[in-house]
């Protein structure tokens, strides 16, 4: 079972970005962005859907991908903090998924290595998706960063906020360390510099500042979220809590 | 002068009968091209109006297959809105005066969108019958005689018709499953039948443009024969669902071979059209403060790009 937490672990990040992605649809900046920003939710969310089908049938009885994602209570949920924060403005949720994406592609290059034969071909898979993710994220964090002073601003103010749930995502849990020694899984603390250090190039690149920090939040690997995550479940599993036992 | 504008509009008209297409540098009379730019717009905001009522159900989708069919439907429509928008730019208007059309109120969108979606079954009914009626609407427009038009709606035409299969889909898995989801069915089709009726736009005897739509083949019937095409097509399907169309006077006519229909409520038609429906400021807000909210995105960007361009030239 230690496996299925480490599938949560990765899989939940998807579902609650995507979830928060799908918020956005109808109502972005321009039609193009809109459409993009919609493609990315709709990659997280095809790449939960495989993570979690692999975790049912590990499960066995009953276990869905739907149960999955919709049944269980918010302490059971692992994703990191990052992705659960609200879509603010436009500049959140650039920033929010550009510190993401850069974590995401480091952490499916090793996982496509994986001793695990299923989970290699998922992260070998969703790897073209997080790296088109990434480059669209990282374009915008330029044009916002360097584009006027109100966008610098703003772009400014995100990176500030969202820098303090960045450290979360180079812990390990229990489930991370089972996996890793079996050579399943990825030890997340040793992709740590080198996404600071893509992080900061491009954030020098886009004339921002790099946030100096000292205290970080963290919790969400353990099932103990942000005020938000509440509001966001009580949304995404209105209908299964409302019409138990359907199907839809 | 006078002679030359003569020729053009001979040779325009010599297009126009023999199905011929007209492409954004040949010459066209200027009320064609106004006639197009209302339509196109018309139709290209009812596609971006139309993702608010079906995008409010996206974060509750009830399974993770139907949330992702559902984003993949709404950002369909975003798509078709971008292709019609850009088939409207080629008469010589920009996108930025079309969304200004819309957020003052000067252009106009499908009343249909103005309608609250409630339950999760008001995402099957739309794609069963909003698409179905739109499918109607639009398969003749992929002969119609503007260019550019035309290839949008080919476009459109199909995804419209994989939607709709996706909406009867949605009904057909509620009809099938508990009573109560079957009731949601059936309540979602009591509150979308006379709306959808309604998309095939006022009866012949009121409506303004039917005669020169005709010539230009951005008509091929007339509303009141869409309006039949629409309910002899859907009443089988409904049986198939077992459910009741809201209609105690539809019937089966063995003399025309076609269902005989009940009354319009012609009066809440025209209030939703003029402005007075249950969303229809609610919709606008939603445009209107995506716009307003997005103003300094698209200034960045632009900004950006004048110093790229400007770095590369140096």
């Amino acid at each position: 079972m230690k496996l299925v937490q480490y599938l949560y672990g990765i899989a939940d990040n998807a579902l609650i970005l995507g979830q928060r992605l799908g918020e956005l649809c109808g109502h972005g900046p321009n039609l193009e962005t809109d459409i993009a920003m919609t493609n990315i939710s709709l990659d997280l969310l095809g790449q939960t859907r495989s993570y979690y089908q692999y975790a049912a049938q590990i499960l066995g009885g009953d276990a869905t991908e739907d149960t999955i994602a919709f049944l269980r209570s918010e302490r059971e949920y692992k994703n990191v903090l990052l992705v659960e924060q609200p879509n603010t403005d436009f500049a959140y949720s650039i920033g929010r998924q550009f510190l993401f994406d850069v974590y995401h592609l480091l952490l499916l290059q090793e996982l496509q290595l994986s001793q695990d034969e299923t989970l290699s071909a998922i992260a070998k898979k969703c790897i073209k998706e997080v790296q088109y993710h990434t480059r669209f994220s990282s374009d915008w964090i330029k044009r916002l960063g360097d584009g006027t002073p109100e966008s610098k601003e703003r772009m400014q103010n995100a990176i500030n906020d969202l820098w303090t749930f960045t450290d979360e995502l180079f812990h390990q849990t229990e489930a991370d360390q089972a996996m890793v020694s079996e050579g399943i899984g990825v030890d997340v603390t040793k992709l740590k510099d080198n996404y600071y250090q893509k992080i900061n190039e491009i954030l020098i690149e886009s004339t921002l500042a790099i946030p100096e920090m000292k205290y970080f939040q963290k919790g969400g690997k353990h099932g103990i979220h942000t005020e938000h995550m509440g509001y966001l479940l009580a949304d995404m599993q209105y209908m299964q809590r409302t019409f138990p036992n359907m199907t839809w | 002068m006078e002679a030359n504008i003569a020729e053009l509009e001979a040779e325009f008209e010599r297009k126009i009968a023999n199905d011929e297409k007209i492409e954004p540098k040949d010459w066209m009379p200027e009320k064609y091209r106004k006639t197009h730019i209302r339509q196109i717009s018309q139709h290209a905001h009812s596609e971006i109006v139309g993702m608010l009522p079906e995008g409010n159900w996206i974060t509750r989708a009830p399974s993770l297959r139907r949330k992702v069919a559902l984003l993949a439907k709404v950002q369909d429509e975003a798509g078709h809105g971008l292709y019609l928008y850009s088939a409207c730019e080629t008469l010589g208007i920009s996108r930025e005066e079309l969304y200004d059309q819309l957020h003052s109120g000067e252009a106009k969108y499908s009343s249909i969108f103005n309608y609250p979606t409630v339950t999760w079954a008001d995402m099957g009914a739309i794609g069963w019958l909003v698409d179905g009626a739109a499918i109607i609407n639009q398969v003749p427009l992929t002969a119609t005689s503007y260019g550019p038009y035309a290839r949008a709606m080919v476009r459109v035409c199909k995804e419209e018709s994989f939607h709709q299969r996706q909406g009867f889909e949605i009904m057909l898995t509620l009809c099938n499953g508990t009573p109560e989801q079957k009731a949601m069915a059936q309540d979602a089709l009591n509150r979308w039948w006379w709306p959808s009726m309604m998309m095939l736009g006022p009866t012949d005897a009121e409506s303004v443009h039917t005669e020169q739509s005709m010539k230009w083949k951005l008509k091929r019937k007339t509303n009141d024969e869409l309006r039949q095409q629409f309910v002899d097509q859907t009443v089988p399907q409904a049986d198939l669902l077992g459910l009741t169309i809201p209609d105690p006077d539809l019937k089966w006519n063995e003399d025309r071979k076609s269902y005989d229909y009940g009354d319009m409520d012609w009066e809440e038609f025209w209030q939703v059209v003029k402005g007075h429906g249950p969303c229809n400021k609610v919709r606008m807000d939603a445009r209107r403060n995506a716009w307003d909210k997005g103003k300094w995105v698209r200034d960045a960007a632009m900004a950006y790009a004048e110093k790229q361009d400007k770095l590369e030239t140096a």
